[in-house]
């Protein structure tokens, strides 16, 4: 009796678990399905290479132009700009921590790292406004600062945690083995972070700077708060928009081909994130068969 | 008469406020084979790192006392540590290649030490190999990871790398207590090759190893050297008590 | 007797035998310079953030503060609203979010027996979770607000919480039911336990704490989301019953900084709810950080 009712559990318990499974891979479809579907139609009436390569962005006026081109080029260079600030940054501070730091500073440092974390994106857009704008501002001469610069520099602050913390990660797992071996061998410090810890921990570091992009590609409330929102070709020193900014500024009244239009962003942005993901996973896959032989 | 390569001089150490080695005074000539033995916990690996500066890694670590190496102050702020370690090789307990093809593991020193020639770098890691008894085995894969070769062959790998940038000292931390018999005969077998050329101080918790390559052996305990004599003399006619009774399997 | 080699010696021996004699050292030197330099400009940015909000954060934040309403009639501000919504945001999606997301990652690592399957599944929810929230918003706002047309409302916002979240959850729990070792399973399977009651006996057991840490990171990631709510709950600031409240527009704590600051100019009032905001992150990130203390101690 007692088995019939257990097989009864069994059996209902891995039926739940399929259909589970099951939900979230309907949901995955419909969210790419989705994606895909509500985005093409706009990209069809507007013709892709006029969509992605026309510089002009007028949704509103009379002759509606519907060009990403500055979007799509202000988000790669506030992403690479970003990337440039923080990663150098990021890492050293990572094997500072790792391999030179007393223990109490690492962990009082790590603490405030991981607090920064895990702080709101629209936090670092209110700081950025009411500090850094301003600054810039009256560093530059400008009449405004809210441009591209601010906005790269907000965007290295908010992917520094990821980039320290997965980098100290990799760096911490590497066996002391290795280094012990290299400094006894008259290696210095340098020479051994560089030829032995570095390359051990390679596939971690890499993660953090994908992780990186990843954010900073995505972000669109610091960004919105910090870059001016408008549609101009990118510039150091002038308000610009990025690919997430086009659709939080003007979807709250879009209609029609314009709705569409921000809708096709979307499946750009998608498209970009699919990108950065395959290409740096296909490098770490490289950077992992190298070290097994 | 010779000059001693190595000379501890009243050595302390400290690890905080624990004192792990009293007053060490020890010579060590060239070309000898010098074992270190004695309990777990007793100084023997402390003193070894101390004469290459390992221990400089661990924060807490305090010293007193000289180490004369070739007659120069080891401690001396003018000297290059990585120098020092440069002629003072070491390989430790637990057989350590790095995660890189045969190949690269030995010339990782001679690179770091500014030899970029590949026909130079060729020659030092075949002899270096040949030197290890380990190129037979091995020259024809030295493209293929370190990791591959069995935990003998990788600790004498781990020999080799040390010869590679031709040290005149080999400190050895129980290089054979992970390894089986076989392998454990084989680098024996080496070290008694290799001391024609090299000063070679091992520490060893394997009295019959001591016996067998030492040509002089230090007795430790509780971070005091009690003796230090030929190592016929130190097993067969040992001075002091504590030393009969370790020698004899009555502690330790 | 003994002829003292003199320091100049030994350095003269020495340089002879390198080419660029202190070269090394110097390189040596710069690069831990240059590091200490990285680690001083991550410590001072991210100690002067914080305690800049705190600073700026402290004279606003007062019992009127937290328990009134904005309202342009009387003249008040307050995040009561704010704080409520933020609740409801985070309890009904976690309601959902936990059930499926430790459901499908039980069923991926314990059930299912297709590695292909396993291998599409976790490549489809790594790149779910690189989505863009904005991107979330979106598809969130077509598939609940217009299609089942809930309208701008707290339920729309909490069901697209939902799909964003999953991801998060299935992944942290399936790495700790990773770590737990199959001989606990076949250990429970040879007492012929059957396969969910090896699951919910043994295996959930022992995974526990990485299962908290998940969640824990998705109410963080929730307390922080703003993109997606804006488009698909709104940002409206009153304060309403609950039942209404679920159909009607809300804004949640860091939509409604967003809104102050951004659309309204009140940076005071701003930097309290981002001190709000910061004193919820400690909290979490403290949990956080004794969880994972406690799980290295065992």
């Amino acid at each position: 009796m007692k088995t019939i009712k257990n097989k009864t559990i069994e059996q209902i318990a891995s039926w739940i678990f399929f259909a589970i499974g099951m939900i979230t891979i309907l949901c995955v479809l419909v969210i790419t399905l989705y994606l895909i579907s509500s985005g093409l139609p706009a990209i069809q009436k507007i013709g892709l290479k006029e969509f992605l390569f026309s510089s002009t962005w007028n949704s509103t006026g009379s002759d509606p132009k519907f060009g990403i081109l500055p979007f799509i080029l202000t988000s790669l260079y506030g992403t690479l700009g970003a990337l440039l600030l923080a990663v150098p940054v990021g890492i050293g501070c990572a094997i500072y921590l790792s391999k030179f730091a007393p223990p109490a500073l690492k962990r009082c440092l790590l603490m405030g790292i991981q607090v920064l974390a895990g702080i709101p994106s629209v936090v670092f857009g209110l700081v950025g406004m009411v500090v850094l704008v301003p600054w810039i501002r009256s560093m530059f001469h400008l009449s405004d600062g809210a441009c591209l610069l601010s906005a790269m520099i907000v965007l290295a602050i908010m992917i520094l945690p990821s980039v320290v913390n997965v980098s100290l990660n990799a760096l911490d797992a590497v066996p002391s083995e290795y280094e012990e071996a290299s400094i006894a061998l008259g290696a210095t410090k340098l020479e051994t972070v560089r030829k032995v810890s570095f390359p051990a921990a390679r596939s971690g570091i890499l993660a953090s700077i994908i992780l990186g992009t990843g954010r900073a590609i995505g972000e669109a409330m610091a960004v919105i708060m910090v870059s001016g929102n408008v549609a101009n070709m990118p510039n150091m020193f002038q308000s610009v928009r990025f690919l997430t900014t086009a659709i939080s500024s003007e979807m709250s009244y879009a209609s029609g081909l314009q709705k569409e239009a921000l809708f096709s962003i979307a499946l750009v942005l998608f498209v970009f994130i699919l990108l950065t993901n395959t290409i740096l996973s296909k490098l770490m896959k490289e950077v992992q068969s190298n070290d097994s032989h | 008469m010779m000059n001693p390569v190595l000379q501890a001089k009243g050595l302390d150490l400290w690890y905080g406020d624990h004192q792990a080695l009293h007053s060490i005074s020890l010579d060590i000539f060239e070309k000898t084979v010098v074992a270190l033995i004695g309990p777990s916990g007793c100084g023997k690996s402390t003193f070894l790192k101390t004469l290459n500066r390992m221990n400089d890694l661990v924060d807490s670590v305090r010293v007193e006392g000289d180490v004369l190496y070739e007659s120069h102050d080891i401690f001396d702020p003018i000297l290059d540590v990585n120098d020092l370690r440069k002629e003072i090789g070491m390989v430790f307990q637990k057989p350590n290649p790095f995660p890189m093809s045969i190949y690269d593991n030995i010339a990782y020193g001679p690179r770091i030490h500014g030899i970029k020639n590949k026909r130079v770098l060729d020659q030092i890691v075949e002899q270096a190999l040949k030197d290890a008894a380990l190129w037979d085995e091995v020259h024809d894969r030295l493209k293929k990871s370190a990791l591959s070769l069995s935990g003998g062959q990788q600790q004498r790998l781990c020999i080799a790398r040390a010869l590679a940038i031709q040290p005149k000292v080999l400190l050895m931390d129980e290089p054979t207590s992970a390894l089986d018999p076989i392998s454990t005969a084989k680098i024996e077998e080496l070290i008694d090759q290799l001391k024609t050329k090299y000063t070679i101080v091992i520490v060893t918790h394997n009295m019959q190893q001591a016996m067998r390559i030492a040509d002089q052996t230090a007795f430790f305990l509780m971070g005091e050297l009690i003796e230090f004599n030929d190592t016929q003399e130190l097993f067969l006619r040992p001075q002091d008590p504590r030393t009969s009774d370790y020698v004899n399997g009555r502690f330790g | 007797m003994i002829p003292i080699k003199t320091k100049e010696m030994l350095l003269i021996q020495r340089s002879a035998e390198k080419t660029k004699p202190n070269y090394r050292k110097w390189k040596d030197r710069l690069f831990q310079a240059s590091l200490w330099g990285a680690m001083s400009v991550c410590a001072v940015l991210t100690f002067s953030l914080i305690v800049y909000v705190a600073i700026k954060a402290v004279p606003n934040i007062n019992l009127d503060f937290l328990l009134g309403q904005p309202s342009y009639i009387e003249d008040t501000i307050g995040i009561l609203p704010a704080i409520l919504n933020t609740l409801y945001l985070l309890l009904g999606p976690l309601l959902f979010v936990v059930p499926l997301g430790v459901g499908a990652a039980i069923y991926l690592n314990e059930y299912c027996k297709s590695a292909r399957l396993v291998s599409l599944i976790e490549y489809t929810s790594d790149i779910l979770s690189g989505i863009p929230s904005i991107v979330y918003g979106l598809v969130g706002m077509l598939f609940f607000c217009q299609f089942f047309n809930l309208q701008t409302s707290i339920l729309a916002g909490a069901l697209t919480l939902v799909i964003m979240n999953i991801p998060t959850i299935m992944k942290t729990t399936r790495e700790s039911l990773k770590t737990v070792p199959n001989s606990y399973r076949e250990g429970a399977r040879a007492l012929g336990a059957g396969k969910w009651k090896t699951i919910h006996t043994v295996v959930l057991k022992s995974c526990r704490s990485g299962m908290i840490t998940g969640i824990l990171l998705t109410v963080g990631r929730i307390l922080g989301e703003s993109a997606a709510l804006l488009l698909t709950a709104g940002f409206a600031q009153v304060l309403n019953p609950i039942y209404e409240g679920m159909f009607s527009s809300g804004a949640s704590l860091s939509v409604a900084m967003y809104v102050f600051a951004k659309e309204r100019g009140e940076f005071d009032v701003a930097f309290g709810i981002a001190g709000i905001l910061l004193i919820l992150t400690l909290i979490i990130s403290v949990a956080a950080q004794i969880l994972e203390a406690r799980t290295k101690e065992r």
